[in-house]
């Protein structure tokens, strides 16, 4: 988890790091070009939207939570006056007509980011852990309470709402359809991660790890941790006023949900989930979480409770989230050695499985019971129809968790040596 | 190291794509409407008992053959937790799910936002037009300065209501003093603006002794401002509260005991009429309203019976929502079509007789409906109670529709 | 006039201590362990939800019982097997399991008891008006919540300082080495402390229950303006988080009270604000309506200025 961010590039590679750093952007790119071919339809178009947001505010949380070690409860501050700013900027931009281009208005909510992370960063950044958590909760609850009262600007419980296809048309592209929205936001996207990746690279960047692994060390060298720690906080702040920008053209409005407690847990779980300790990881937790809240949610009702759990058990057992998992193979996939791992891990995936779907057996029966009682007990699971009021199923559950739990607990032990044994083995080939 | 992340993230990401976005549309068979309306939260248990209305309708639809011969109805819920940028989310969800029809009500803050979104999402997407058909959400602005081709409203708009309120409340003598609470939001502002300028027109004797709004959907314990109600030595409070809010407030005052009338747009929603039967105000709370259950008309009543068998008691509320589905239903036959323009076309202007036998009328101008009110009192001695309190809603005035016409500022862009 | 203040401090008593009950159990987690519990008004919900259930079966008053001993259990085993696993992982780790339980359990509840409020009554022995005053009522069962939250706080107060495991939990507090040295469990401490705290939070959910609503956002409704009164109050100090808990009740029920904006004070001393500025709506806005922005204020100045809280002897 430490030295991954910094992390090398094996000696005895022969193509400069140079060279694949840039090809790997241009392949992210071109990813990014290339997904509303692939995936055209409008359900998965407003999908692609949300998650270029996310990865912006996931990222720019990270800088925070993964890169200088400062836990924040409440990062929605500069994400929604990001938006309620732009949305502003933008009321403005087609009331005087201005020629300015829509692209533009998310330098507005950079802007606003910044310099609400200079004035609220001053006062929270002068302490770390816990107290900085502290204050932060403070601060975005003070904010939420503050954009109700003042509805002049906020517009009280009904947000601003403007329309994004009033700005200045540059080659035609009015920002009516969503795909000319989703490359807005994919360009946006795109940049930002280059610009975040690239501070990670610079001495500021370091420093900023120096402050999360050894404040103490670090004064001692002859840096200031708070200002590293205002430095970045107000880059952060930046940042996610890009992503608020972005969010409020999404959707045409800026409203207060936007600037709440509630949106900050979900960023916090983002990149906690994705992995705070790596640069990919709140890009894999964006992804994957705002995938997971669209699709899940249509799937079953008690999605909310499946994500808290998820949570909860990388926190308990993953700390370094879904990243730390993937680059803990990373040394086994470069030694060639992944293939090892198939054996144990099969036997993992019978209990592993049997456990989940037991579990997601029992929460859903549970829900069918209790919430949907009014509308049917049947659970439908494609070929196999359950009635929740029935014994049977119950029986069925609890046994499959049972199972599952027994075996897992058996296996568990025996399939983490032989991950382990591979990787130390993977390693001293490797010469890592 | 971190090259090895990003490739490894950019195939996650490809392969979790894969899986999620390439979920098949589901065939276009049944003809969708989206219900979007608070399922979590303050405004939960009306968002709830609105599901139960529309469910119910659409299954009496589909009982009877479906429309357009044959083709079935169906009800999708979404959860827009009382926010309007959630509900813009969860309305991108049901428009892009196949759905030709949304409806809403809870909120006229985010009936705001919707009307807003489904008039640019229609411009944008001319092959993708959807309808908002609004049930409940009684801001005037939304048939006024903010009236859309693509909004019709079938609950009388705040004024309308307030006009026929205060006009009951002039033929009170005992009124002497008025307090006005309300949400602070557009449609408790829109409350408490009429109210003070009508009544002022019409009694002008009558004082106003307070003025409030409190945070919406988020006061748990309305003691404080009960305090402050009585305090004021009000003998009538007017409230445009909704959901919790007023169940709430009503709970509170029958806790410190205050005697006051209420004159209110929803006490009959969940927990009003158990909080007025605890506090013993017999007929001293009034509501207003298109119908109650205790309004003549045989049709209603046996769907009201039926629908308290289905859902344990709790009863039906909303004669606009069984008008709003009677009359998408006849404007689809008469289009012959789901698409949005041709069943706008056939919405607007329609006369149609409704369940109790009355007609009301979708005006063309601004897409409000118009329809007969009713001006209720809660207390014992009539023949349907609510909420098992033996107590029901007694009709004290009707308001007759060609009464409630009001003026509309609304210019509407047609589709030509 | 009178009616009015004398109505506003009763219902900001009441509330001030119901804080209390939570808060006392939260300060003493927070300061012993260095766990900022966010699970903690979780833990005040299900006490509403379980004493719900019980008063559904049995009755209400078993329930008072039943129900806080059980989120008490419940708070020691999530303690004994999950925060103690956790606690390798360090301090943010901890924090983030207590932030996502708090999430859990609401979906628990959700998934259990529906979204919809409770109709969680008022038993009926205590249903019935205590006292009218300026023929204003109050409440029996508010008078109730009162009376058994400050007999708590007395109890709390003579268990910390006037017994033997009182002294073992105090001096925890500040020298955990030390008392493990003199041969005390120190964990096992620990998981006493947090069991109790979410015992003291769950019988405040089942007083609480019947009077509030009982809904799955009340945890999220409260839980805010626990952490104010903790910090307000000064870690690790009871009597610190019992003024608090009484300021931040007093304030929030006294500032409905009051109609006054800034413009009001400021303008008979000639000083006006020109009326559509962007802050416009902050000068006119009345104090009932910045209610719920004071006790976020007060939180932060008080972070910024005095770390320590008011009566705390360390910074937070």
């Amino acid at each position: 988890m430490t030295q991954s961010i910094a992390g090398t590039t094996p000696r005895h590679r022969t193509i400069s790091p140079l060279l694949a750093s840039v090809g790997i952007w241009l392949a992210a790119g071109l990813v990014m070009l290339l997904l509303p071919q692939v995936f055209s339809s409008g359900a998965s178009l407003t999908k692609l939207c949300l998650m270029g947001i996310m990865v912006i505010f996931a990222l720019a949380y990270n800088m925070l939570l993964g890169q200088t070690g400062m836990l924040s409860f409440g990062h929605a501050v500069y994400y929604g006056l990001g938006g309620f700013f732009a949305a502003h900027a933008m009321m403005i931009i087609s009331g005087e007509k201005l020629a300015v281009p829509l692209a533009a208005v998310p330098l507005v909510g950079a802007l606003t980011g910044l310099v609400f992370g200079v004035i609220f960063g001053a006062a929270s950044t002068r302490r770390a852990g816990t107290a900085f958590a502290m204050i932060s909760l403070g601060i975005v609850e003070l904010v939420a309470a503050l954009a109700l009262v003042m509805t002049g600007f906020f517009g009280g419980e009904q947000g601003v709402s403007f329309n994004r296809t009033k700005a200045l048309a540059l080659f035609g592209w009015k920002f009516g359809p969503q795909i000319q929205v989703y490359y807005l936001i994919a360009g946006w996207c795109f940049v930002s991660m280059i610009a975040m990746y690239f501070i990670t690279r610079t001495p500021f960047g370091r420093m900023c790890l120096a402050v999360r692994e050894n404040p103490e060390r670090a004064a001692f060298v002859g840096y200031s941790t708070q200002g590293i720690r205002f430095i970045a906080f107000c880059l952060s702040g930046a940042f996610a006023g890009i992503a608020g920008a972005l969010a409020a053209i999404n959707f045409e409005i800026a409203s207060n949900s936007m600037l709440g407690a509630q949106q900050s847990g979900t960023v916090l779980l983002m990149a906690y989930i994705g992995g705070a300790g790596h640069f990919a990881g709140p890009i894999v937790g964006a992804v994957l979480i705002t995938l997971l809240q669209s699709s899940l949610s249509d799937i079953t009702g008690a999605w909310q409770l499946y994500f808290g759990i998820m949570f909860i058990l990388v926190v308990m057992f993953v700390p370094g989230g879904l990243a730390g998992l993937i680059t803990l193979h990373g040394p086994i996939a470069r030694a060639g050695l992944l293939p090892r791992l198939a054996v144990p891990y099969a036997k993992a995936l019978v209990p592993g499985l049997l456990l989940v779907g037991g579990g997601a057996l029992i929460i859903e029966l549970t829900y069918k019971l209790t919430v949907e009682r009014a509308k049917t007990t049947v659970l439908n699971l494609g070929l196999l129809q359950l009635d929740a009021k029935t014994a049977l199923p119950w029986i069925a559950a609890v046994i499959l968790l049972a199972a599952g739990a027994w075996t897992l607990r058996r296996l568990g032990p025996g399939i983490a040596e032989a991950v382990a044994a591979t990787r130390a083995e993977a390693l001293a080939r490797v010469g890592a | 190291m971190i090259r090895m992340i990003a490739r490894r993230t950019v195939f996650g990401v490809a392969l979790a794509g894969l899986t999620a976005l390439a979920m098949p549309v589901r065939a276009q068979d049944t003809i969708k409407i989206a219900y979007i309306d608070p399922l979590s939260g303050g405004g939960a248990t009306v968002g709830e008992h609105g599901v139960h209305h529309f469910q119910f309708l659409v299954d009496k639809v589909n009982a009877a053959g479906g429309v357009l011969g044959g083709k079935k109805l169906e009800l999708i819920t979404y959860d827009n937790k009382s926010s309007p940028q959630e509900t813009l989310l969860q309305a991108q969800k049901a428009i892009d799910s196949g759905a030709k029809f949304i409806t809403q009500g809870n909120g006229s803050n985010v009936a705001l936002a919707l009307t807003d979104f489904v008039a640019k999402h229609n411009e944008r997407n001319p092959d993708k037009q959807v309808l908002f058909l609004n049930y409940a959400a009684v801001d005037p602005a939304l048939t006024n300065a903010k009236c859309n081709y693509w909004h019709f409203r079938w609950d009388a708009d705040a004024d309308i209501k307030m006009q026929a309120l205060t006009s009951f409340m002039k033929t009170r003598p005992e009124i002497k003093k008025v307090y006005v609470i309300g949400q602070d939001y557009s449609f408790g502002q829109a409350v408490r603006v009429s109210a003070r300028s009508m009544l002022k027109e019409k009694r002008p004797d009558i004082e106003f002794v307070g003025d409030e709004l409190h945070p919406v959907l988020k006061v748990t314990d309305f003691s404080p401002y009960i305090a402050k109600i009585k305090a004021s030595g009000a003998d009538s409070v007017i409230t445009g509260n909704w959901a919790q809010d007023l169940a709430l407030l009503l709970k509170a005052a029958a806790d410190a005991g205050l005697q006051a009338n209420w004159y209110t747009y929803y006490a009959g929603g969940a927990g009003g009429p158990t909080s007025v039967r605890q506090t013993g105000l017999e007929h001293r709370v009034f509501q207003i309203s298109e119908w109650h259950s205790n309004v003549e008309g045989a049709e209603m009543q046996n769907l009201n019976a039926d629908f308290r068998k289905k859902y344990s008691g709790s009863g039906w509320w909303y004669l606009r929502a069984k008008n709003e589905m009677d009359m998408l239903v006849k404007a689809i036959e008469q289009a012959k079509s789901v698409d949005a323009a041709k069943v706008a076309a056939a919405l607007e202007d329609m006369r149609f007789k409704d369940a109790i036998g009355a007609e009301v009328w979708m005006r063309k101008d601004d897409h409000q409906l118009f329809q007969d009110l009713y001006i209720s009192s809660f207390g014992p001695g009539v023949a349907v109670d609510e909420e098992g309190t033996g107590w029901g809603w007694k009709t004290v005035a009707k308001v007759d529709a060609k009464d409630t016409i009001t003026k509309t500022v609304c210019k509407m862009d047609r589709p030509s | 006039m009178l009616e009015l203040v004398v109505f506003s401090t009763l219902n900001g008593l009441q509330y001030g201590v119901l804080l209390f009950l939570l808060a006392s159990g939260l300060t003493l987690i927070f300061s012993m362990m260095g766990v900022l519990n966010f699970a903690h008004a979780s833990f005040y919900m299900l006490g509403a939800y379980l004493g719900y259930q019980i008063t559904r079966t049995i009755g209400y008053w078993p329930g008072l019982l039943i129900a806080p001993l059980a989120v008490g259990l419940l708070g020691a085993g999530v303690e004994r097997f999950c925060l103690r696993l956790v606690h390798r992982h360090g301090h943010v780790a901890e924090l983030l399991f207590t932030f996502g339980l708090a999430f859990v359990i609401e979906e628990v509840v959700v998934v259990l008891w529906g979204r919809v409020p409770l109709d969680y009554r008022v038993p009926a022995l205590l249903d019935f008006p205590a006292f009218t005053l300026w023929d204003t009522t109050y409440p029996a069962y508010k008078l109730f919540m009162l009376v058994i939250s400050v007999a708590i706080f007395v109890a709390l107060l003579l268990l910390l300082t006037r017994t033997r495991v009182g002294l073992i939990i105090q001096a925890s507090l500040t020298h955990p080495n030390m008392v493990a040295m003199l041969g005390h469990n120190v964990p096992r401490i620990f998981m006493m402390v947090f069991g109790a705290g979410a015992a003291l939070a769950g019988l405040a959910g089942a007083i609480a229950g019947p009077a509030l609503v009982t809904q799955p956002s009340m945890a999220a409704l409260l839980g805010p303006i626990l952490f104010v009164v903790v910090v307000f109050g000064g870690l690790g100090s009871l009597a610190g988080a019992f003024i608090a808990s009484l300021i931040i009740g007093l304030v929030q029920t006294f500032a409905i009270a009051v109609n006054v904006s800034l413009n009001d004070v400021f303008l008979p001393l000639g000083i006006s604000l020109p009326a559509p500025a962007v802050l416009g709506d902050l000068w006119n806005a009345t104090l009932a309506q910045l209610g719920p922005v004071i006790p976020y204020l007060l939180l932060v100045l008080m972070l910024v200025f005095r770390p320590t809280g008011l009566m705390g002897t360390r910074e937070t």
